[in-house]
Order: C-alpha cells, then sequence, then structure tokens
C-alpha cells in the first residue's frame, strides 16, 4: 500500500474527491451505476512512475488503485488498468520487451479482451506494443538522446474513452521522459490505424521529441479500450505541477467527467 | 550439446539511428567509402541436447516470442 505524504497532499486528495463523488453521483444517476470506477496499477522492476501513477488516480477519482505484482495471474475486478513508465528489466533485450512476457501480461491480455481499458504510458506504452496489445513499434529517439522536457500534444481523437474530456485538436501540455518513444509502423499499419481514428495524441507542429512517424504520441486498439502514449499525464494533473493538462485523460478513463 | 547463434537485425526501411551514429563516427576516424552501417545483435545459446531439428525448432519458436520483434527485426540461426 502506498499513501500520500504531504499533508497538503491529503487535503487536495480529498478536495479532489469531492469533487469526483459529486461528479460520480451523477454519472451514477444517468447510468444507474452503484459504484466508483475501479483502478489498478501494475508493478514490475525497474518500473519507477508507479507512485505519480497511484498518486494522480487518487486525487482523481478520489480512490487509491489496487497495486498489481508481476507474476499475478488473477486481476481484481477494476475498470482501468494502467501500466506506468519506468526502465522495467532495465530496459534489457528491448525496452518492455521482457516485461511484456511475465505472466500478469497474460491476464491484462484477457481483461482487456474483455473490454476492460488498459493505459500504458512511456515504458508501460513499450510494454503494450511488445505484448502486441497495440500495433507498431518503439525504437531509439532519433537523436540518440534521452528526453525530458515538455511537449505539445494535439488531440487527434477526442472520441474515445481516454479523451472525451478533450475537444478534437485541441493542444495540451506534457511532459516527456524517455530515449526509446520513436513510432514505428510499417506503412501498411500507420495507413490503418490512421484510418481507424486509433492515432489518439500526437506532438504538436514542431515539437516531436523522438522522430515518431506521423508524429505519432500515442495510439489505441482497434477496439479503443487500449491506449499507449509516450507522454506522461499523470505528471501534469495539479497546480503543483504547474497546470493539470493531463487530468483530462484520467478524469475520462475513470469515467468522473460527464459523458 | 549444441551450440548456436541467433543473429537478430534491422528490416530493411527500418531507420537505424544508432547505425547511422556510428556511419558518421566511422567517416570521422577516416574510414572512407562506407555506404551504410546496420547495427544487430548477437545472442550466442548452448542447448543441452543432441538433437538439431528439435533444436532448430525451439530456437525459431524464442526468435518469435522473444529475441527478435518481428515487427522491425529479421532474425537468422546457425550452428557452429
Amino acid at each position: 500500500m502506498h499513501s500520500i505524504s504531504a499533508p497538503s497532499a491529503l487535503n487536495r486528495a480529498s478536495a479532489a474527491s469531492e469533487t469526483a463523488s459529486n461528479c460520480m453521483s451523477f454519472k451514477r444517476r444517468r447510468q444507474g451505476l452503484n459504484r466508483t470506477m475501479k483502478s489498478a496499477v501494475v508493478q514490475l522492476p525497474g518500473l519507477n512512475r508507479d507512485r505519480d501513477m497511484i498518486a494522480a488516480l487518487t486525487k482523481i477519482s478520489g480512490k487509491a488503485p489496487v497495486t498489481v505484482w508481476q507474476t499475478e495471474t488473477e486481476l481484481p475486478d477494476v475498470d482501468l488498468i494502467v501500466i506506468p513508465g519506468g526502465f522495467s528489466y532495465g530496459d534489457y533485450l528491448r525496452c518492455g520487451a521482457i516485461a511484456a512476457r511475465m505472466p500478469v501480461m497474460q491476464a491484462i491480455k484477457a481483461k482487456a479482451e474483455q473490454g476492460v481499458k488498459v493505459l500504458g504510458v512511456c515504458n508501460g506504452f513499450q510494454i503494450l506494443v511488445e505484448a502486441g496489445l497495440l500495433p507498431g513499434a518503439l525504437m531509439r529517439n532519433a537523436s540518440l538522446k534521452f528526453v525530458c522536457r515538455e511537449v505539445k500534444l494535439e488531440v487527434v481523437n477526442a472520441d474515445t474513452d481516454f479523451t472525451r474530456a478533450y475537444a478534437k485538436g485541441q493542444i495540451i501540455r506534457s511532459p516527456v521522459a524517455h530515449h526509446d518513444g520513436n513510432y514505428f509502423a510499417d506503412a501498411e499499419t500507420l495507413k490503418s490505424i490512421e484510418g481507424n481514428g486509433q492515432v489518439v495524441f500526437r506532438y504538436a507542429e514542431g515539437t516531436n521529441p523522438n522522430g515518431s512517424m506521423g508524429d505519432i504520441a500515442g495510439v489505441m486498439n482497434t477496439s479503443g479500450n487500449v491506449l499507449g502514449m509516450m507522454p506522461h499525464p499523470e505528471n501534469l494533473i495539479e497546480a503543483a505541477h504547474g497546470g493539470s493538462d493531463g487530468r483530462g485523460i484520467f478524469a475520462s478513463a475513470l469515467e468522473v467527467i460527464a459523458a | 550439446m549444441i551450440k548456436a547463434r541467433v543473429t537478430v537485425t534491422l528490416k530493411n526501411g527500418v531507420l537505424d539511428p544508432q547505425g547511422k551514429a556510428i556511419e558518421g563516427a566511422l567517416g570521422a576516424l577516416g574510414f572512407d567509402g562506407i555506404g551504410q552501417v546496420r547495427q544487430g545483435k548477437v545472442f550466442d545459446l548452448q542447448i543441452e541436447t543432441g538433437d538439431q531439428a528439435k533444436a532448430e525448432a525451439d530456437l525459431k519458436a524464442m526468435c518469435e516470442k522473444l529475441l527478435a520483434n518481428t515487427v522491425i527485426e529479421n532474425y537468422s540461426i546457425s550452428f557452429a
């Protein structure tokens, strides 16, 4: 179990929780749901953004996510599974390659097939493509440099479970921190993901930090319940971060906004 | 025991920025006339079996499942 250490963070979390519960009661009335949306965060050796992700999910949904270790083969009954960023298995072989073969990934695949939402951020995105849950591959940045800075993202598809808090074409700020975020897909795959609306985020003009084809920053699967993205929305969710542009992704996925 | 070598290389058409950087560095060292450098990986494996056909089938499965990412990479298998 993780706890939020700073008292001010606790206050903020409870404020967020109130807002969330107000929205949730609206949502429950609207959908007849009788519960809060639940989430889980996957933990693997070498992942280091799990605490940021837990804090973001807790603050936005008002409910702490369940944590799931890599060896688990049965997952709790949740609405959203998040694979956070980091350097699982030291990025050995290829980024995300070894993590993608761990037992928990079979369980995540099964949940994804049942329609449970899955979000992979940064290394989580690399793990999802290595596991075959998302198309394409993530290669070494074209500059060969690790990039750690803020970029601007264009919301290409706002009609998804992860982006309905945004407007199509909206430009949002987001931090990035990676060495291997250069999205690659063969011509046929690229054409099909572009045509199907699977490209959810693009680096806004002039901010592509890694050489990704088509400036692609985030893609989803054909059913629209699995999203992978290199940028870190969990690091821009409140005033203390200098902005809250990333909040909408979690608010959308956890349905803490009116759809 | 069988000793095998798996070589993994990037498919044609996949950008290899590391290969490009090495190409530039070789040029800087004065090696002229280098058309292209592509970087790959080599895995040396020892397999406890005498059955080469089985070893080859296993190695192929290992490449497909883990050693290569067939979205971007090709692989080849050879025996010592």
